[in-house]
């Protein structure tokens, strides 16, 4: 058998000192997605740290700013009514991901952590350089129906998968992060990354690091947001391409604007260009089909994938109307 | 356990067990010793295996055997010169990527698992190609003959018609995917005595095949498949996985469970698949149609040929002096397909009745009329009339229910910002057969009647259509009637497939019930009873515990005289995002057309299930194959796409239920397959409507919305 050690914890500072800086150990959340790697033999933890009793899972208000734990469950967050009043953007992506059954374990801190969904990632018979690196990628010129157009790279094609991330870059989340010495602060921006060179790393978490919470500045987005997500089936699917979006309108024009992609780039993809191109003007059909315009420059489509170039237009357009025309 | 007992006639007989978990599926059955399989599948698309190291696997805790082509027992019919065709598993030949070619089996599911990933083969590789599309333009690659060429009247007559459509269609391999996952226990034991738990739509076939293999006689082998969790088609053949299992069993002298995993599902159990068709259409201004051309390809495997019966419906299902078609398939190096609910069928009518659609919109007519006004009064293939044919009727109904009347001919007319609305319909047909089979029906002095038959319920309600034709006949309550099945024991009875259960068995107990009363009423006169005294009275005065009869029943000349099909007719309202491309199904009519309804709720259950499986295959399901390696790319449930709940609107079902005066005693004709024939074209139908984008390649995604 493929063993591993199996250790549960009730603390945070046990828990980053069970991991230490061990490469082959891995903090086991909702396990909706470290599970089934481990099935196919993508993923192979000598080590699994059981953080569910960590008691991480506030969902609370903190002077201006929302904290959310990183244990809290993806159902818990979606259905606050914290999070629902202050930042609906948050609880709508939520519940356009997975199933209920699966955002009833699946945790913030896992979500964040989930692995790309490519096929080839998966099948340990084939090419990928995120799982292999040197082996290739499969997607470039195979099936990338549901791969990226936005900052790939010569080694990697895959997207994120999340709902949830496109919301929270949207938002100006904030990561809290800890390790042996103590807590820091990263934005959510700056979290995940893009593959370059090394597609086997998703995101800039450290090795003895662990996510401890989320920090959210409270908005004056909570009236006209969207979440769009297109997929091919109404629920229990990954995104073709999914936009966040969300306006404050004061006398007609828009004071502030967020908008960003999933399904579209290894990392959750904020449109600031086209943020900064709406923001003071009115919230036409001419200004969001100039805003999502100025949201493709450098896509690239690999063949499967370039109907995204127009789709993914479409849609900010689309999520744009729906926000500002939500009552 | 308790007994599968009808509560009510408005109940299943499976409901209650169903939903409480006390219905046990193959998988489910504990046995003394049992152990656990698991497959090595290959890794390469095609050649031939030079080594296969098991030594690690041998080796690892808890295994007892690795079961392979070198070690397996002899099964006598392999060895034979042509032989059956899947020796898959039996030779050292690769013929598809992901089949199987060792089973290792230990006394835990986790350790076979993991002693599966240490057999280590290595493999003498050969060129392979798994892409149909690129083996039909292939002028060296092989085609067969699928069906013979059919032509009535002129050949190609469409191409000098005054109004013409031609055009060509595509269809995915679409995988069952039933919930049940596939697989077999198998306990062989000392003097080739054998018993099996299989996920079967035959027992009989199951039993017959093993006994074909091995050689040994039928009466040695046991099968039993109580319930099933979804067939659709997979489960109407023995596989080669089942195969290896009771090699393995026979091997180690133990039972050997083996399940299959949700991947293995792809490539193991065959799929719907891929087709290429073109149709060719004429008719004159007014709108008769004066020809019809159905060309098709199908896929097929390299080492087996698979065939069905996609071009059937062109040749009867409009009035039309002309027709021809012809049907070849085309072998690609993936393991072999199978009849997929509709089989042949759904892919013919896809094309067809899509074709239809396109003709009444060249000739500015109303798709409905014009079918309407191509309806043929008997079957002009066979020359012979329809037993039985309410199509006007369902037309009528349907066409009331959806609010046809709201449908504008003229595409894109109906819009609501970014949505457009539009209306399909099309035409769902399959024969109504009857086949052979036996039932036993005991009537005990206790009030109550059992039935015995070695036929399956894969889910349709079976044992629920059995009890209410009994209850029928001989007035007895529903809840004093049991009806057996899926026991290779009992008296024989075909594998469930081709809608033809309920005609086939439901006519042997028909007989059986009417003997019985024969008998009852002879014991009644010769004991000076009332010819009306109750069964219960008349078996008490003569001292007896229980009658029994056994009836085979099968249909006699009315075949030759008429003409026999069931027929559908679905109605779908589309909603379609013009930025997004996203359909939604918002309204669904289906109306069946298939003789009396015996079983009001399951017969709806499986006009919600075709309906559903409609959707799937006009929006959602497509197995996609990696070209350059053979491998299946979605091979789950995250990414193939069946329909959920949010994707299925309400269904809207509706039965002509009038008796067919000729199939069979019941007037009832099979319903399964129609539930999905030509649902999938509907969609595209009413996709056109509302965009006026015409697409011919399913299943109909987003991004073929914005192409």
């Amino acid at each position: 058998m493929i063993n591993f050690q199996y250790l549960r914890t009730t603390t945070a500072k046990s828990a980053i000192a069970l991991l230490g800086k061990d490469k082959n150990a891995k903090f086991l959340a909702g396990g909706t997605n470290l599970i089934d790697l481990m099935k196919r033999g993508v993923s192979a933890p000598e080590k699994l740290i059981d953080i569910n009793h960590v008691p991480l899972k506030q969902i609370e208000q903190v002077g201006t700013k929302i904290h959310i734990g990183a244990l809290a469950s993806n159902t818990a967050v979606a259905d606050s009514a914290l999070i629902k009043e202050k930042l609906p953007l948050l609880s709508w992506a939520l519940q356009a991901g997975a199933s209920a059954q699966l955002r009833n374990v699946a945790t913030v801190g896992g979500n964040m952590m989930q692995r790309t969904r490519c096929g080839y990632f998966y099948d340990t018979e084939m090419p990928c350089n995120k799982r292999q690196p040197g082996t290739g990628c499969g997607a470039m010129e195979g099936f990338n129906r549901m791969h990226a157009i936005f900052g790939t790279s010569a080694q990697c094609i895959a997207v994120h998968p999340s709902d949830m991330c496109v919301a929270l870059i949207a938002l100006d989340a904030e990561v809290v992060l800890a390790n042996s010495k103590g807590e820091h602060k990263i934005l959510f921006k700056d979290f995940h990354r893009l593959p370059g060179d090394m597609p086997q790393l998703d995101n800039n978490l450290k090795a003895d690091e662990m996510i401890i919470r989320l920090e959210i500045p409270t908005n004056n987005l909570a009236k006209n947001y969207h979440y769009l997500k297109v997929r091919d089936r109404a629920s229990y699917a990954f995104a073709l391409v999914s936009v966040a979006a969300a306006l404050e309108i004061n006398n007609n024009k828009i004071t502030d604007v967020r908008l960003a992609m999933g399904g579209v780039a290894h990392k959750p993809w904020r449109l600031t260009a086209s943020e900064s191109f709406l923001k003071g003007k009115e919230a036409t059909q001419y200004n969001f089909e100039q805003a999502a315009q100025l949201a493709m420059k450098d896509a690239k489509g690999f063949g499967g994938n370039d109907f995204k170039l127009k789709l993914a237009p479409n849609t900010i357009i689309e999520a744009l109307n729906l926000a500002k025309s939500k009552a | 356990m308790e007994k599968r007992i009808l509560k009510d006639d408005n109940d299943r007989v499976d409901g209650f067990l169903k939903v409480t978990g006390q219905a046990k599926y193959f998988a489910e059955y504990e046995l003394p010793g049992l152990t656990y399989g698991v497959l090595v599948t290959s890794t390469i698309t095609k050649g031939k295996i030079t080594a296969l190291d098991t030594k690690a696997a041998e080796k690892a805790p808890g295994v007892i055997a690795v079961v392979s082509h070198l070690n397996k027992p002899s099964a006598a019919a392999y060895e034979q010169e042509g032989g059956p065709q899947m020796k898959i598993f039996y030779t050292d030949r690769i013929f598809y990527n992901g089949q199987p070619i060792a089973i290792v089996v230990a006394n835990t599911f986790e350790r076979a698992t993991y002693a599966a990933s240490l057999v280590k083969a290595t493999y003498a590789k050969e060129e392979f190609n798994t892409d149909f599309e690129k083996a039909l333009k292939d002028p060296k690659a092989k085609k067969f003959q699928g069906q013979a060429d059919y032509k009535r009247g002129i050949e190609n007559a469409y191409k000098t018609a005054e109004v013409k459509v031609e055009e060509r269609y595509f269809l995915p391999i679409e995988t069952h995917n039933p919930m049940e996952l596939h697989g077999i226990i198998a306990d062989w034991r000392p003097n080739n005595q054998l018993t099996v738990y299989a996920k079967t739509q035959g027992v009989k076939a199951t039993q017959g095949t093993i006994a074909n293999v091995f050689k040994i006689p039928m009466e040695n082998i046991q099968v039993n498949s109580e319930f099933v969790g979804g067939g659709f088609g997979m489960a109407l053949r023995t596989w080669p996985l089942e195969i290896a299992t009771v090699m393995a069993s026979k091997h180690i002298g133990k039972p050997v469970k083996l399940v299959v995993t949700r991947m293995q599902m792809f490539t193991m159990v065959g799929n719907r698949p891929a087709a290429i068709q073109t149709i060719g259409l004429g008719a004159n201004k007014d709108g008769k149609l004066t020809g019809i051309t159905h060309r098709a390809y199908g896929e097929t495997s390299s080492y087996e040929n698979f065939t069905e019966g996609v071009v059937n419906m062109a040749k009867f299902m409009y009035q039309c002096d002309n027709v021809n078609t012809s049907y070849a398939i085309v072998p690609v190096d993936l393991g072999v397909p199978i009849w997929m609910r509709g089989p042949g069928e759904a892919t013919g009518a896809f094309a067809l009745e899509s074709a239809i659609d396109e003709m009444a919109h060249a000739l500015d007519m109303d798709p409905l009329d014009f079918r309407i006004k191509n309806d043929p009064e008997t079957d002009q293939q066979k020359n012979k009339p329809f037993s039985s044919k309410n199509i006007k009727e369902a037309y009528k109904i349907g066409a009331d229910k959806i609010g046809w009347n709201n449908r504008k001919n003229k595409p894109g007319s109906l819009t609501e910002g970014p949505w457009q609305t539009g209306y399909g319909v099309s035409v769902g047909v399959f024969n109504a057969n009857r086949g052979k089979a036996s039932v036993k029906g005991i009537l005990k002095a206790d009030g109550s009647l059992l039935l015995q038959s070695a036929t399956s319920d894969i889910g349709p309600g079976t044992g629920t259509g059995m009890t209410l034709i009994a209850n029928k006949v001989m007035n007895i309550p529903v809840n004093k009637i049991t009806f057996e099945l899926g026991d290779s024991s009992l008296p024989p009875a075909p594998s469930q497939g081709g809608s033809a259960t309920l005609s086939t068995v439901g006519s042997a107990v028909n007989d059986v019930c009417v003997a019985l009363k024969s008998a009852v009423a002879e014991l009644a006169a010769n004991s000076n009873m009332d010819a009306t005294a109750n069964f219960v009275d008349v078996l008490k005065k003569n001292n007896l515990p229980h009658i029994e009869v056994t009836k085979e029943s099968q249909g006699g000349k009315e075949r030759d005289n008429y003409s026999m099909y069931s027929f559908s007719i679905h109605f779908v309202q589309v909603k379609v995002h013009s930025l997004t491309g996203v359909v939604k199904v918002s309204k669904i009519v289906s109306v069946g057309d298939s003789g009396t309804i015996v079983s009001p709720k399951t017969a709806r259950s499986q006009m919600l299930g075709g309906a559903v499986g409609g959707i799937g295959m006009a929006l959602t399901e497509e197995s996609i194959v990696d070209h350059r390696y053979g491998r299946y790319i979605n091979n789950n449930f995250a990414d193939y796409h069946v329909p959920v709940n949010a994707d299925v609107p309400e269904i809207d079902v509706n039965f002509i239920n009038k008796p067919d005066p000729y199939i069979n005693p019941m007037g009832a004709k099979g319903m399964g397959e129609i539930a999905l024939i030509g649902f999938s074209a509907a969609v595209a139908n009413a996709v056109f409507n509302a965009t006026g984008k015409r697409i011919r390649t399913l299943p109909i995604t987003p991004d073929k919305i914005l192409a």
